[in-house]
């Protein structure tokens, strides 16, 4: 059924409020947006890496979790959600329980670009039929704010500060969506909650319902990490999107599609100039680093399109 | 009701996983415990168990995947050793403090480093305080009952922990010797199902599962945690009892051998126990009146009944196959004194490190010991308490 | 876990009565707990002005703007709205505006 948002918000909300994630956060709205891609009647159990949107909707004696919710530890997310996956074939083939589960699994950048990238690899090389959603900030958050390697280049954070003679994060993000497809599972997307939000329920929908491992990367800002002010939330998506920072694209079974092109490509300016983070990268002397930051963009966009074309 | 076969430890133990056919099994290879899975895989892959296994890629999955099944209401087991079973140290705590009644076959082997394959106790006496129950088997018949009653033990409402079935590694894993083996049908109902009140995959009741737990709640959990490990003595010596019944093998919380009247004895664990024995039938040919406890139940320690059982000794050898690095002693003796004071005072109690990265212990080693045990009785002089037996001096 | 017992939400529950493996099995009852009161400014609906277009409500990451049965938006719940302000600012219809709480 083709998408419609007046039709989907009439879904049964499935993550409560009065969770702690901070004003503003893009992690819940990513969350809300994926989880309405399930059907009405299919239960899920959701596993969460350690992070802020698991200490923020599951703190004793509370979860924001109207599904079966597990959190194990951090490196771990995938290993735990694909033993409840195998639970779950073998208590049905035994005739023990009805009815379908989905499984879903979530993930920081830090849980799932490094700490648990092991562990997500293997549960996706496996096969297990989960959808696993990276929910990239670009850092760990919970922690205060240190680099990942989702970090983009000369991102100030705690552990790679800008100082006097090294602007921010010296090194370039890791491409984890193309390292994901790679593994050849059914089903990888890279989205952002994004206007109608049409972008992500569709690829979650797909996720969920392609039999098999499926991976999304989600672009969740963080206005506190990121600084900038909590109302600009989707500005500030559209800006990742509308630059070719954040890509939106999809492969299925080895076939790549790019779902957005930008009319008007935006230069890279736009997207950092309204963050806090990169505001060193404005500064006399420091031009080279938007020049970088610029030409590192151009060269993975048309790498894509590229790849979209072969 | 039985039959008689030749097995390995290692057989033996997936053997007993067959019978009990588990819902998930989830394991990565590492020696001396890689047979258990390979076995195990040959089950599944010949329809001999509906059981989904996953080959996870490191013993921190394993551990995570078993947690993830058994939270979703399966019974779940696995295998390791040494560097595995460290591996998965941040998950045992998480197991035990999720009471997740998981069941690991856990084969000895010493921890790196330096690497080394072969046997020692560092493995598991390092995860003695996970909050995992842990169960030593002196050859492959113990570990094999053993891994039987782990099932039962664990999955006890009042207890409602993981289990560690500890067997040597090589000496036992890898030995062929003499077993019984409970029909299939038996262990079956031995076992019975598992159905947990609460699981991942009731969907009529969603529960949530490992939260985070502030000041407020932390130790309260840790406190119904503790109760849980207290309660288990009961119900492994219950759940022996009735294994005896349909096996006439006898289980306690250790084995007295030649206590009776003994004035000298060693605490000892797993299959050095076997040459200790031999020791001291040695020993009581000469007329010495030499004794051994081999612990069964390490975790929970069972401090009252090893007092009651040291009580008439005179000097007493604690041996550990593992070090303690504490520059005073090994885990073994450190528990074993600490039963003993204010419970049987008085006791001249020595410990000796043994056999580390699998370094042989003959009968004619042990027997050094209980020289120097009579030595101490006729002297009364306790000398060094922190000995090694068998390094080269 | 092993029992379904009634789970007990006070911060003086003891240890013999706390769920065992810190289970919860009450879901979603974080509703329970209102965030509302981290909020310095809230956002006021112009009923009037609003189109129902349901832009605002995925944006929202506390799960603040309720929907009736027939898909219709009411007004906030404020016992969880933090006053983000990221609905006011995707309104395109100038239904929202954040005012001092
Ligand atoms: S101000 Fe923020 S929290 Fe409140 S309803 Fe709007 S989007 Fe939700
Ligand atoms: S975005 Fe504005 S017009 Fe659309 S439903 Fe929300 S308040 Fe109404």
């Amino acid at each position: 059924m083709a998408y419609n948002l007046k039709e989907s918000v009439k879904k049964p909300e499935r993550l409560a409020g009065g969770h702690r994630m901070c004003a503003g956060c893009g992690a819940p709205v990513v969350v809300r947006a994926i989880l309405r891609a399930l059907k009405e009647d299919d239960h899920a159990v959701i596993g969460s890496a350690t992070g802020c949107l698991e200490v923020s909707t599951c703190l004793y004696p509370y979860t924001s979790w109207k599904d079966s919710f597990i959190h194990s530890a951090f490196e771990n997310a995938a290993a735990t959600v694909s033993g409840a996956e195998a639970a779950y074939n073998a208590l049905k083939r035994k005739g023990k329980i009805t009815g379908d589960t989905k499984f879903i699994t979530f993930g920081g950048d830090g849980g799932t670009y490094d700490i648990g990238l092991q562990s997500l690899s293997g549960a996706m090389e496996r096969g297990h039929d989960m959808v696993y959603i990276c929910y990239d900030n670009g850092a760990y958050m919970n922690t205060g704010i240190q680099r990942s390697s989702a970090t983009p280049s000369f991102a100030d954070t705690t552990t790679s500060p800008a100082g006097n003679v090294i602007p921010g994060k010296m090194q370039p993000r890791k491409d984890l969506t193309l390292i994901m497809a790679n593994h050849n599972i059914p089903y990888v997307a890279q989205t952002a909650p994004m206007g109608n939000f049409k972008d992500i329920y569709a690829k979650a929908e797909k996720a969920l319902y392609t039999p098999g491992a499926a991976f999304i990367n989600a672009f969740a800002p963080c206005p506190r990490g990121w600084r900038y002010e909590t109302p600009l939330l989707m500005d500030i998506i559209k800006l990742a999107v509308d630059t070719c920072i954040w890509p939106l694209y999809e492969v299925e079974d080895g076939k790549l599609t790019v779902n957005y092109k930008p009319r008007k490509k935006l230069p890279v300016e736009d997207f950092l100039k309204a963050q806090g983070r990169f505001r060193h990268m404005f500064k006399k002397g420091n031009e080279w680093t938007i020049e970088q930051f610029q030409k590192d963009v151009d060269e993975k966009w048309e790498r894509l399109l590229s790849m979209e074309e072969n | 009701m039985s039959k008689r076969d030749r097995l390995s430890g290692n057989e033996a133990v997936s053997v007993a996983m067959r019978q009990i056919n588990p819902d998930v099994v989830a394991a990565f290879p590492i020696t001396p415990s890689t047979e258990v899975p390979q076995y195990f895989a040959s089950f599944v892959a010949n329809g001999m168990v509906d059981t989904e296994f996953v080959p996870v890629e490191s013993e921190h999955s394993a551990m995570s995947a078993c947690i993830g099944a058994q939270a979703a209401g399966a019974r779940t087991m696995t295998a390791t050793s040494a560097n595995g079973l460290a591996l998965m140290w941040e998950m045992l705590y998480i197991a035990a403090s999720s009471k997740l009644p998981i069941t690991l076959a856990a084969v000895n082997r010493a921890l790196s480093g330096p690497i080394n394959i072969n046997n020692d106790h560092s493995d598991t006496m390092g995860a003695r305080d996970s909050g995992w129950i842990q169960i030593y088997g002196e050859n492959n018949q113990e570990a094999y009952d053993n891994f039987i009653q782990a099932v039962r033990i664990g999955e006890h409402p009042d207890v409602m922990l993981p289990v560690m079935d500890c067997y040597d590694g090589f000496i036992t894993s890898h030995a062929v010797e003499n077993i019984e083996l409970l029909d299939d049908d038996a262990v079956k109902k031995f076992v019975g199902e598992y159905n947990p009140g609460e699981s991942l995959l009731n969907r009529k009741n969603p529960i949530s599962v490992g939260p985070l737990d502030t000041v407020t709640h932390y130790f309260e959990h840790k406190r119904i945690q503790a109760e849980a490990m207290k309660n288990a003595k009961q119900v492994i010596l219950d759940v022996a009892e009735e294994f005896e019944k349909l096996t006439g093998r006898k289980y306690g919380l250790f084995e007295e051998y030649m206590m009776d009247d003994a004035e000298v004895a060693i605490v000892i664990i797993n299959s050095t126990a076997g040459t200790a024995k031999e020791t001291i039938k040695g020993l009581r040919a000469k007329g010495i009146k030499a004794g051994l406890i081999k612990i069964r139940v390490f975790r929970p320690f069972p401090v009252e009944e090893i007092a009651k059982a040291l009580s008439k000794v005179k000097a007493v050898a604690i041996m550990d196959k593992c070090d303690g690095f504490n520059a005073a002693g090994g885990p073994l003796f450190n528990e074993v004194t600490s039963a003993l004071y204010g419970r049987a005072d008085g006791i001249k109690a020595i410990n000796y490190i043994y056999g580390l990265g699998g370094r042989d212990v003959s009968v004619q080693d042990i027997a050094t010991v209980y020289d120097r045990l009579l030595d101490i009785v006729n002297t009364g002089n306790i000398g060094e308490v922190y000995n090694y037996l068998g390094v080269r001096e | 876990m092993n029992k379904k017992d009634k789970l007990n939400l006070g911060n003086d529950v003891n240890w013999k009565e706390i769920s065992p493996g810190g289970v919860i099995n009450e879901p979603g009852n974080s509703d329970k707990f209102k965030t509302g009161d981290w909020r310095s400014v809230k956002p006021v609906w112009i009923k009037e002005n609003c189109k129902q277009c349901m832009l605002c409500f995925p944006v929202c990451p506390d799960s603040s703007i309720p929907i009736d049965e027939n898909g219709k938006r009411l007004d906030f719940d404020f016992d969880h709205c933090k006053g983000c302000g990221i609905c006011a600012e995707v309104c395109p219809f100038s239904a929202i505006e954040m005012k001092d709480n």
